[in-house]
């Protein structure tokens, strides 16, 4: 809105009087402001502080530290790294190694979470009350224990690599990890990737046109199927008619261990185990609560407009009650991501073992280690509610 | 973990705890009446509690020896237990007076870290451990192999730098907490465990099958292992040093637990001056002038408290090799009191 506007018509009953002094908006832009000024120079205090103390107490400070060498190795590594990257390397290995286990961790939680929170909502009373049983033991005992408990599960299941089973020929499972064949591309292999993209786009398409022309002429088409169809079929056919452009190298036992191939490691098993089935158990009521949530009157509607149940919960339930779920969802996608945090009690290198573990010790410089780690955490969260936020709006009531 | 970590961030920005390096620490001990001693979470024979509760060890003798020089007892002494990883910001933020946790004196964390050693009261090296039934007889043949180590140690580093001067690959696997590291390793997650050989003597102790485990010839590093003060506190660092100096001194001498108040007679000039009969040594660090005497009293020489904690009569077993006083043919050397 225009200030100058505002006042004049805030103004018109006062006459002359109506400076931009007594601007209400003016004023509160002001404020704001200086607000701002002081918030940020008492972070500047704060930081010069923070310098002078160190320095005073003989402790090292500053962010030069960050491209100095590391010298230490990692287990697991989703970008190039070696005892000879730098500190920085070290940071951003353990960052990659944290979004994995969360990205995953909330994929699997959804997916369990909805089948249990749908399963303790079932006519069936064995299927509910193991559903209940579920939601009761692991919302109830702390997840670190549950951590623990998976770990020293996984470890005590799996024999040692020389006894290694192997489920698919070339695939091992040992204690040591899950070792998979390593994918060679050769060229050529990345048509079957733009074919998948092909795929996908004309999915996309055909679900757009298929919604439209339903809401046109109220004519229905298997939209779902015929997508799911085309992007599998088509990058197959793509890979078969290019000659098959990739083959794998398998893992060999070599002494203690296998060499080679790509290697799961326990740790990332069990952290994934524990985190999904421990979030999940939290996802469940939430969507027990947004289904009940919806009267049961809009499914007597449904069913009186000839919808049959399948289609009345696809169309009518599920859309009413995401918007109950999505928000508190969110909060436990945040729970999941902090939660990763444990990783260091069984030897998982996220961001906090890696940096605010190693990194920290070796350098000595907690107050910087500290502080990164968790602007890092915030801004993770901040991105993950923004994104859910945006869904939300979204899902919400679009009133006509 | 971060609780004890989390203070140093604050303490810097408000700046209260920093400030702590140029206080009177031993002002600040006598006004409170114990010596918070930051220790091990549990490594017999360096700092564990025993079947009573009670903290015993080489590392927690030498708290129990600053305890006696200052309050003619002992037991006036609280134990802080700290992980590897918070150690150092604990001492920093004056948490604990004093850090004797089996702690390497290395140049950066002299350095940069804003602490001091002040001596060191057990010479270590890095060991590796195995099962027996891996056939493994040299450090040389461990290409390809898991190891467990805990973080934030100077063994991190070592492990790599070995592994890498020989051409060797390697998995590490890292926890955080010791009883983790003991755990994996127990549950085969590892092939070797690495930390310091002492360490690993201890560590076997608790594994399910002891004699299943070895610790193979090869160490791969010096680690002195020592008391720590922070920086800026001469009469603080003074002290501690010269406590631990008074237990090699008493050694030497054959001054023991059971022949200290008998010695104070003897005519031996360097006895006289050590157990406070001639000279005002103790006055100089604070103290009264028999702090040796008590110190020896409650707690023994260095060798008696050597071979009460790790030596051969004890679980752990350990010679006394380059522990031994420099007279007979070890590191042990201590300047004299005069
Ligand atoms: N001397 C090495 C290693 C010291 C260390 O932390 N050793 C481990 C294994 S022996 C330990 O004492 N852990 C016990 C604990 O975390 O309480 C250092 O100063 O970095």
């Amino acid at each position: 809105m225009n200030p100058v506007s505002s006042a004049r018509s805030e103004g018109a009953g006062n006459g002359a009087r109506a400076s931009w002094f007594y601007n209400p908006q003016v004023r509160g832009a002001v404020f704001q402001v200086l607000v701002v000024l002081a918030l940020l120079g008492v972070l500047a205090f704060f930081a010069y502080n923070a310098k002078t103390n160190l320095e005073r107490a003989g402790i090292a400070s500053g962010l030069g530290f960050l491209s100095e060498r590391a010298g230490f190795d990692i287990s697991q590594s989703l970008i190039a790294y070696t005892n000879d990257s730098s500190y920085f390397r070290a940071f951003w290995v353990g960052l990659t190694n944290t979004l994995l286990v969360a990205l995953i961790g909330v994929f699997f939680a959804t997916i369990i979470g909805f089948v249990v929170g749908v399963a303790r909502l079932s006519h069936n009373f064995v299927i509910r009350q193991l559903a209940a049983v579920y939601v009761e033991t692991l919302r109830n005992i702390p997840l670190l224990l549950q951590l623990l408990f998976w770990y020293k599960a996984v470890l005590s299941v799996l024999p040692s690599p020389r006894r290694s089973l192997e489920p698919l020929s070339g695939v091992y499972l040992n204690n040591r990890g899950l070792i998979l064949p390593e994918v060679i591309r050769e060229p050529g292999s990345s048509l079957t990737f733009y074919a998948l993209i092909a795929a996908i786009a004309v999915a996309i398409g055909i679900s757009r046109w298929a919604r439209k022309r339903q809401q046109e002429t109220g004519q229905q088409f298997p939209s779902f199927l015929v997508g799911l169809g085309l992007i599998i079929v088509l990058p197959l056919v793509t890979f078969l008619a290019s000659g098959m452009p990739i083959h794998f190298e398998y893992a060999e036992l070599k002494g203690f261990n296998f060499a080679g191939g790509v290697v799961v490691n326990p740790e990332f098993m069990a952290l994934l185990l524990g985190l999904s089935l421990y979030t999940a158990s939290f996802i469940a009521e939430i969507v027990r609560a947004g289904i009940l949530a919806v009267a049961h009157g809009q499914t007597e509607a449904a069913y009186s407009l000839g919808l049959r149940p399948r289609r009345t919960l696809q169309l009518v339930i599920i859309p009413q009650a995401m918007r109950v779920i999505i928000p508190p969802l969110t909060s436990q996608y945040l729970n999941l991501i902090k939660n990763s945090s444990l990783a260091v009690a069984i030897g998982y290198p996220d961001l906090v073992a890696v940096f605010a573990g190693t990194v920290l010790n070796q350098t000595g410089q907690a107050v910087e280690v500290i502080i990164i780690t968790m602007l890092v955490y915030l801004t993770i969260s901040l991105i993950t509610s923004s994104f859910m936020n945006w869904y939300n709006r979204r899902m919400a009531l679009v009133e006509r | 973990m971060t609780n004890k970590i989390l203070p140093i961030v604050f303490g810097a920005a408000l700046g209260v705890a920093a400030t702590a390096a140029s206080a009177a620490t031993l002002d600040d001990v006598k006004a409170k009446g114990f010596v918070q001693c930051g220790s091990n979470t549990g490594l017999a024979g360096f700092a564990a509690p025993d079947d009573k509760g009670e903290w015993t060890g080489i590392d927690v003798d030498v708290c129990r020896a600053i305890a006696a020089a200052i309050f003619d007892d002992p037991k006036a002494v609280k134990f802080t237990p700290l992980t590897a990883k918070e150690r150092f910001t604990a001492l920093q933020t004056g948490e604990v007076d004093v850090l004797v946790r089996n702690t390497t004196w290395t140049m950066s964390r002299d350095t940069t870290l804003g602490l001091n050693f002040a001596g060191v009261n057990y010479y270590d090296g890095q060991g590796f451990m195995v099962r027996k039934s891996l056939d493994v007889t040299s450090a040389l043949e461990l290409s390809g192999a898991s190891v467990c180590v805990q973080t934030g140690t100077t063994t991190e580093l070592n492990l790599t730098d070995y592994f890498k001067a020989n051409g060797m690959d390697y998995k590490p696997v890292v926890f955080e907490k010791l009883e983790e590291v003991n755990a994996a390793y127990d549950a085969n997650r590892c092939d070797v465990y690495t930390t310091d050989a002492s360490g690993l003597y201890s560590i076997r102790l608790q594994l399910t099958n002891p004699g299943d485990h070895m610790v193979l010839p090869e160490i791969i590093s010096k680690e002195p292992l020592g008391p720590v003060v922070r920086q800026g506190d001469d009469q603080w660092f003074n002290l501690v040093r010269w406590t631990l100096f008074a237990m090699i001194n008493a050694e030497e001498m054959g001054v023991t637990m059971a022949n200290v108040e008998e010695m104070k007679g003897s005519d031996n000039p360097n006895v006289k001056r050590l157990l406070g009969v001639d000279g005002k040594f103790g006055e100089a660090i604070g103290l009264s002038n028999d702090w040796a005497a008590r110190i020896i009293k409650h707690v023994g020489n260095y060798g008696e408290v050597f071979d009460r904690n790790v030596g051969p009569n004890t679980p752990l077993g350990i010679a006394r090799g380059v522990n031994a006083l420099w007279s007979k043919g070890g590191l042990q050397y201590a300047p004299p009191i005069r």
